[in-house]
């Protein structure tokens, strides 16, 4: 514990203060981890690295676990049989048997109605509570900050090292604090804010910090928002995103299904609150954005910092003087076939893609049918999809009828899971492929091999899908 | 894991510099759910006429006899003496897994590439740098048949067997205490297991609805 006179703190100084069991002179702690979700494809060689070692996992009640990489997002009728990769079957089985031996506290295995991406279920459950240490074999992890938390990514040696210790051996980050203040435009989402937020700062802006998002545009969104934001903050380089607890977080969690509840539940909100960043608490680094200045935004290159306002157009690397700089432009611009100073509203698409754990989530869905009602994908679009997040996310749109909506648009209504953010499963892009696609990486093949990808927020992809092209959804009507 | 106090092993000399993580086990083999299973695909591309995929039978395999793992002389080996900058390449896992599961327990040479030589240490494979000079003498010692050295972690030296020839290595003093003792970080970490169980403990009182 620490004294009350100490100099003020972060509100990740204070998450990682609560969670160090032993700290080592050189600086390594060991650290409790509450929550470890887990999914086929990182956790099969943990799994068996246990056994080998005659090893027991620690504390199966902290572990979460669900089938998403590599699921299919069609022909659920068939089973697991549905999944016609070998060695994706496999990985999906092996997660079954693995969670068969250890009971975990919860499982949603593929098929399950509440089965869905690994960072939209977690916190849709309540798995994920403020003041938590989460972690997961997956660099998106970072998502679950957004509820006050220490989340990060790890290695399948980590994951294996949380099974068999429940604990992860790290070293503390610097402080970085991302200040969002004003009202966010008409149109322009939480996605656009971490674009802009990427596109200031750099891929490698946020290495070795922990990002914390504050300023009332930040306070102002909801908590998808706020997933959506410290989803990317991992592409902005910090292994941690995170937002501090307000009434927003609170309401969230109230009666989700693995929340406290009762005397509990009182005696939780008491600690959640404390959860923020003292108001004399320093940061190593910051960064200021007004709220107002951020329009919606597209990704022209091969990394999510090569990002632009949607009036603008395509750089032209001749006016870029730095070499190598240019030559990482001229790269990009050849891979993704595009000219220099093509203004981006004048991007054709192929294909559009609404789904991932950037931005599957309800709100996101109910942004993109708003835009797409009754109006029809472009002839261009060869294929406009939408994958929620998780079956109950799609429950609930179809609850609301924007299953009907999006597929009397001609979009395709599919079944949840990754899909198309890694094309691990049958969703991809073909070479040379263009795509609108509400997911985090527009690395070189990330969509399938030869694939260009370009990364909007769901009402910008809507409104790419149905107009053929970019175009600012701002001026929809 | 696995003790390394001393290790009197056959040595296999493999006259090769930049040996990388894809020529240690190419990625087609990397789909694999298992931590097991890579030794008979170590050095596939070069132990093997035909090209390697997952799921085939190695044993039916055309094996190149010119590729010096596959001479009977060097089977059973459990040295793998090498060339400069061994290990170069990804950060894989499966390069030390390939390695330690083909039966090898050490590794010397001039040189490791970062990744891989600390892969190494998380795996129980012990990586041991020694001089240019010392290694070029022991390939040209290798030439015998039956050539074997004793590697000793706790002197850290590395001899011939008759003790005509005796060389120094360094290594990390945790690094040297985790594989003397077999503890793997894992292991490491679960010698403060009665400060995990308190600090649960504690937690559990406090915040009980994280532990439901
Ligand atoms: S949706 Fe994409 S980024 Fe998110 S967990 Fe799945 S593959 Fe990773």
């Amino acid at each position: 514990m620490h004294s009350q006179n100490r100099m003020g703190r972060t509100l990740y100084d204070k998450l990682w203060d609560s969670h160090v069991v032993h700290a080592d002179a050189d600086g390594a702690a060991l650290l409790y981890i509450d929550r470890h979700l887990v999914h086929e494809v990182t956790s099969p060689q943990a799994f068996e690295g246990l056994k080998l070692a005659g090893r027991k996992p620690w504390r199966m009640s902290s572990v979460v676990a669900t089938a998403d990489h590599n699921t299919p997002t069609t022909g659920w009728e068939r089973g697991i049989a549905g999944i016609e990769d070998p060695t994706s079957r496999l990985q999906v089985e092996t997660l079954d048997a693995n969670m068969k031996e250890h009971r975990a506290k919860a499982y949603f295995p593929f098929l399950d109605k509440r089965q869905g991406i690994v960072h939209v279920i977690g916190p849709e459950q309540g798995a994920t509570l403020p003041g938590m240490t989460v972690v997961c074999g997956d660099s998106h992890t970072s998502t679950h900050g957004a509820f006050g938390c220490l989340a990060h990514g790890i290695g399948t040696s980590e994951v294996e090292h949380v099974l068999a210790t429940q604990c992860l051996v790290a070293k503390k980050m610097k402080n970085m604090r991302v200040l969002v203040e004003g009202a966010l435009g008409r149109g322009v989402t939480a996605k656009d804010v971490a674009l802009a937020v990427i596109g200031r700062v750099g891929t490698a802006g946020g290495t070795g910090c922990a990002i914390e998002f504050a300023g009332s545009a930040i306070r102002g969104l909801s908590l998808e928002g706020r997933m959506t934001l410290c989803n990317m903050a991992i592409e902005a380089g910090a292994r941690a995103g995170m937002v501090a607890v307000d009434d927003t977080t609170i309401q969230y969690l109230k009666g989700r299904p693995f929340s406290p509840a009762g005397p509990e539940w009182e005696q939780a909100l008491i600690t959640w609150r404390m959860l923020r960043s003292d108001p004399d608490a320093k940061f190593d680094r910051e960064v200021r954005l007004g709220a107002q200045d951020i329009a919606p935004q597209v990704t022209w290159g091969t990394s999510p910092e090569m990002v632009l306002p949607v009036e603008a157009s395509v750089p032209d690397p001749d006016q870029e003087k730095d070499p190598t700089r240019r030559e990482g432009m001229e790269r990009a611009l050849a891979y993704m076939g595009l000219k220099p100073r093509t203004p981006i509203q004048d991007i054709r698409l192929d294909k559009v893609f609404i789904g991932s754990c950037t931005n599957s989530r309800i709100e996101d869905l109910r942004a993109a049918a708003a835009v797409a009602k009754g109006r029809k994908v472009a002839a261009n679009v060869r294929l406009a999809m939408v994958v929620p997040g998780s079956g109950l996310v799609k429950a609930q749109a179809e609850k609301e009828g924007l299953d009907k909506v999006f597929r009397a648009s001609g979009f395709e209504w599919r079944e949840p899971g990754c899909s198309m953010c890694l094309a691990m499963n049958a969703d991809r892009l073909e070479p040379g492929e263009r795509c609108a696609s509400t997911s985090n990486r527009n690395f070189e093949g990330r969509q399938g091999t030869g694939g260009r990808t370009h990364l909007v927020s769901p009402a910008m992809a809507a409104a790419a899908a149905i107009a053929g092209h970019f175009v600012d959804v701002r001026s929809w009507r | 894991m696995e003790k390394f106090t001393v290790l009197n092993g056959l040595v296999a000399p493999l006259d090769r510099a930049n040996v990388d993580t894809d020529a240690v086990i190419p990625k087609q083999f990397l789909t694999s759910i298992k931590r097991t299973g890579y030794g008979e695909n170590l050095f596939d591309a070069w132990r093997y006429l035909d090209a390697g995929r997952p799921g085939m039978d190695n044993a039916k395999r055309p094996l190149n006899p010119d590729f010096v793992l596959n001479q009977p002389r060097y089977k059973g080996a459990e040295i793998l003496l090498a060339r400069k900058n061994f290990g170069c390449g990804s950060s894989r896992e499966h390069a030390p897994w390939a390695l330690q599961q083909y039966g090898f327990k050490c590794l010397i040479a001039p040189s490791f590439a970062d990744i891989f030589y600390e892969n190494c240490f998380k795996n129980g494979l012990l990586p041991v740098v020694l001089t240019q000079a010392e290694v070029d003498g022991l390939f040209y010692d290798s030439a015998l048949p039956g050539f074997r050295l004793v590697v000793d972690l706790e002197r850290q030296t590395v001899s011939t067997t008759d003790g005509s020839k005796r060389h120094r290595f360094e290594v990390d003093p945790s690094r040297r205490h985790s594989l003397l003792n077999g503890l793997d970080e894992i292991g490491a970490t679960l010698r403060h297991a009665d400060k995990i169980r308190a600090f649960e403990a504690r937690r559990r009182d406090q915040f009980p609805w994280l532990f439901r």
